[in-house]
């Protein structure tokens, strides 16, 4: 077991104008969760690879413990990887599978049956261990991918995107089960992925990448309570957080004509005047009794028994200007409110819930 | 339209077949009969006249000639399927300055029609004093250029992933290539090792050229010694042919397993 540090890690792909990942500092935890997570040609899947050996590293370093691995060879990094297509050696069995890197570390036959043996309970596998990869479901499959991690007990699991080709129900399940196993073994896991459901769930900590930077790196509520950027605030939650244009003012930023209140002090504000984005979960707007608040005119209404959202577009008849900007909106609700489509709502927000941003920089003023 | 499309199948195949169904059938002939025009389809009287005097004949030992076939293509294509191996991962996975040119190069060679080399290779042979040995067939196209192209656009089309595993797991270069790389490309090994045996087998004008004593032949450079300056014996020759080509096709059989097989991909997803 062992941290993990980028310090300054650089990847440039020869012949792209731009670095792939671009200064990454992260320091991991011992037998912390860390979950690296952004849109595809984010530099994610690349800084994964660089941890592993796989990619060279072009500028700056990356730790394991006290070791300084920037250029050592994979194979002597003690590292563990699940790849996304689980990359099993077809002309070997499951057991010779979870045993190669053993193998190839000249363990004992005995010690060898031993681990693989035991690893194969872990994971419910034992009665597979003489099949080959091709006569195994996708998720045994998995299963197996993450056996020949957990067999080698290794510093570091590296795993990219260990669930992109499971189905979505095995997903969830596989989902919790990876998170519960890294637990109990307490290895220091770096997971790649690009959905960020995954990474608020499993996650200890989130590192959100962009164009191979690091936007922002917390806990997965400290991410979603304070998204530092635009681009982290869009990106997690589901459904995202409504980004509405404004413009900010004295007293709150005006959305389509309509006053939002925001609690923003004169240091946040930093000067900043005029155009913004407005955040807003949809859990944290109220419906309104009356017409106070951002009118939104229902377009879908989703119950799903415990909860309903509202997705509408900001505008509606609103007295005599009838605004229609046609900016999408989502609000959660509690169920059965019967709110009907073309109906048109009042919605508000407590000011402390309510997150500013600059649209150019996409930086956070306040709120959250 | 299925029975128009069995039928032209059935033509093709007839075509195809009917020169060796020829030999096979002319080899049971006598002497007489195998030299008359027009030719008789099926043997009058079937004999294994031909097969005794071919085997048994002191001046055409076939089992010596066989022997030396059988040796010879074999080390022969084990030769080639190494090399061509070893040069086309390198060539495939292996980052060196000058890799494309040199590719290129190798490449390049396939295009020189192989006769031009008779000479040079001639000299090349006979300086090493190899001359009259099995040597001069065994080695000299032991490099192979086809076999180097057939191997790299395999190996390009192996997953990545399958080697990067393999580095993860502790595999050196060697380790990753002989227990990952060689298993996964059985079928693209086999088939090259086949086609290799072949070419060797079936040579004919090269060992003319290189071996000289009766008993150093292969089975085709001997075989054309059964046609005299002045009198063809069919029936022998074709009784010659037989023996030369059943190994071929039993090989065939064999071997058309792994040759149709694709590339195993089954570790992976789907």
């Amino acid at each position: 077991m062992a941290t993990v540090s980028f310090q300054g890690a650089t990847r440039h792909f020869p012949g792209s104008d731009k670095p792939a990942v671009d200064k990454l500092d992260l320091d991991i935890e011992d037998g912390e969760f860390m979950v690296l997570v952004g849109p595809s040609g984010c530099g994610k899947s690349t800084s994964l690879r660089m941890l592993a050996g796989l990619e060279e590293v072009d500028a700056g370093s990356i730790r394991i413990g006290d070791r300084d691995i920037t250029n050592l060879p994979p194979k002597d990094r003690d590292i563990a990887m699940v790849f996304q297509n689980y990359a099993l050696y077809p002309h070997m069995t499951v057991a010779d599978n979870m045993g190669f890197a053993l193998k190839m570390a000249n363990t004992p036959k005995d010690e060898r049956e031993k681990r693989v043996r035991e690893a194969a309970e872990i994971l419910a596998l034992t009665d597979y261990l003489h099949r080959k990869p091709a006569a195994l479901s996708g998720g045994q499959r998995q299963r197996v991918a993450m056996g020949r991690a957990i067999v080698r007990s290794p510093q570091v699991f590296c795993m990219d995107e260990p669930l992109s080709n499971l189905d979505a129900k095995l997903r969830v399940s596989t989902r919790t089960q990876i998170a519960s196993l890294q637990r109990r073994l307490g290895v220091t896991t770096v997971y790649v992925t690009h959905d960020q459901v995954e990474a608020m769930t499993m996650g200890d900590r989130v590192a959100v990448l962009k164009d191979g930077l690091l936007e922002q790196v917390d806990t997965p509520l400290g991410l979603y309570d304070n998204p530092n950027t635009l681009f982290v605030a869009g990106f997690m939650g589901s459904p995202a957080m409504n980004l509405l244009p404004g413009e900010l003012r004295e007293d709150g930023a005006v959305v389509d004509g309509h006053l939002i209140k925001v609690q923003i002090t004169a240091e946040e504000r930093r000067g900043h005047d005029g155009e913004v984005t407005v955040g807003i979960r949809p859990e944290d707007f109220r419906v309104s009794d009356g017409d106070e608040g951002l009118p939104i005119k229902v377009g879908v209404v989703e119950e799903l028994g415990a909860d309903a959202y509202i997705y509408g577009t900001v505008g509606g008849s609103d007295g005599d200007d009838a605004i229609t900007s046609g900016r999408d909106v989502v609000v959660r609700m509690e169920a059965r409110r019967s709110v009907q489509k073309g109906e048109t709502i009042h919605v508000t927000a407590e000011p402390e819930n309510v997150r500013v941003f600059v649209t150019e920089t996409g930086e956070r003023l306040c709120g959250g | 339209m299925k029975a128009l499309r069995v039928s032209l199948l059935a033509v093709l195949t007839l075509l195809f077949v009917s020169p060796v169904l020829f030999m096979f059938l002319t080899s049971f002939k006598t002497r007489q009969e195998a030299g008359r025009t027009p030719p008789t389809l099926f043997p009058e009287k079937p004999t294994t006249q031909a097969y005794d005097q071919i085997l048994n004949a002191p001046d055409t030992p076939m089992l010596q000639w066989f022997a030396n076939s059988l040796f010879a293509a074999s080390l022969h294509s084990l030769l080639v399927v190494a090399t061509s191996a070893l040069a086309a991962y390198a060539l495939a996975r292996m980052d060196f300055r000058g890799k494309k040119p040199v590719f290129a190069l190798i490449v390049a060679t396939l295009f020189v029609p192989p006769v031009i080399l008779i000479i040079p290779n001639y000299e090349i042979v006979a300086r090493l004093y190899w001359l009259d040995t099995l040597i001069a067939i065994i080695v000299p196209t032991a490099a192979n250029a086809f076999g180097v192209f057939f191997l790299r656009q395999f190996f390009l089309q192996l997953p990545r992933e399958l080697e990067e595993s393999a580095f993860l797991d502790g595999a050196n270069r060697w380790q990753t290539f002989w227990r990952v790389v060689l298993p996964l490309s059985r079928p693209a090994l086999v088939t090259l090792a086949l086609l290799a045996f072949l070419t060797n087998w079936n040579d004919f004008l090269w060992p003319v050229y290189v071996l000289f004593s009766p008993e150093n032949q292969t089975l085709q450079a001997g075989l054309s010694t059964l046609q005299a300056a002045n009198s063809v014996r069919y029936d022998l020759l074709m009784a010659g042919a037989v023996i030369a080509s059943v190994p071929v096709l039993i090989l065939f059989v064999i071997a058309q397993r792994y040759v149709i097989e694709g590339v195993s991909r089954s570790g992976l997803k789907g």
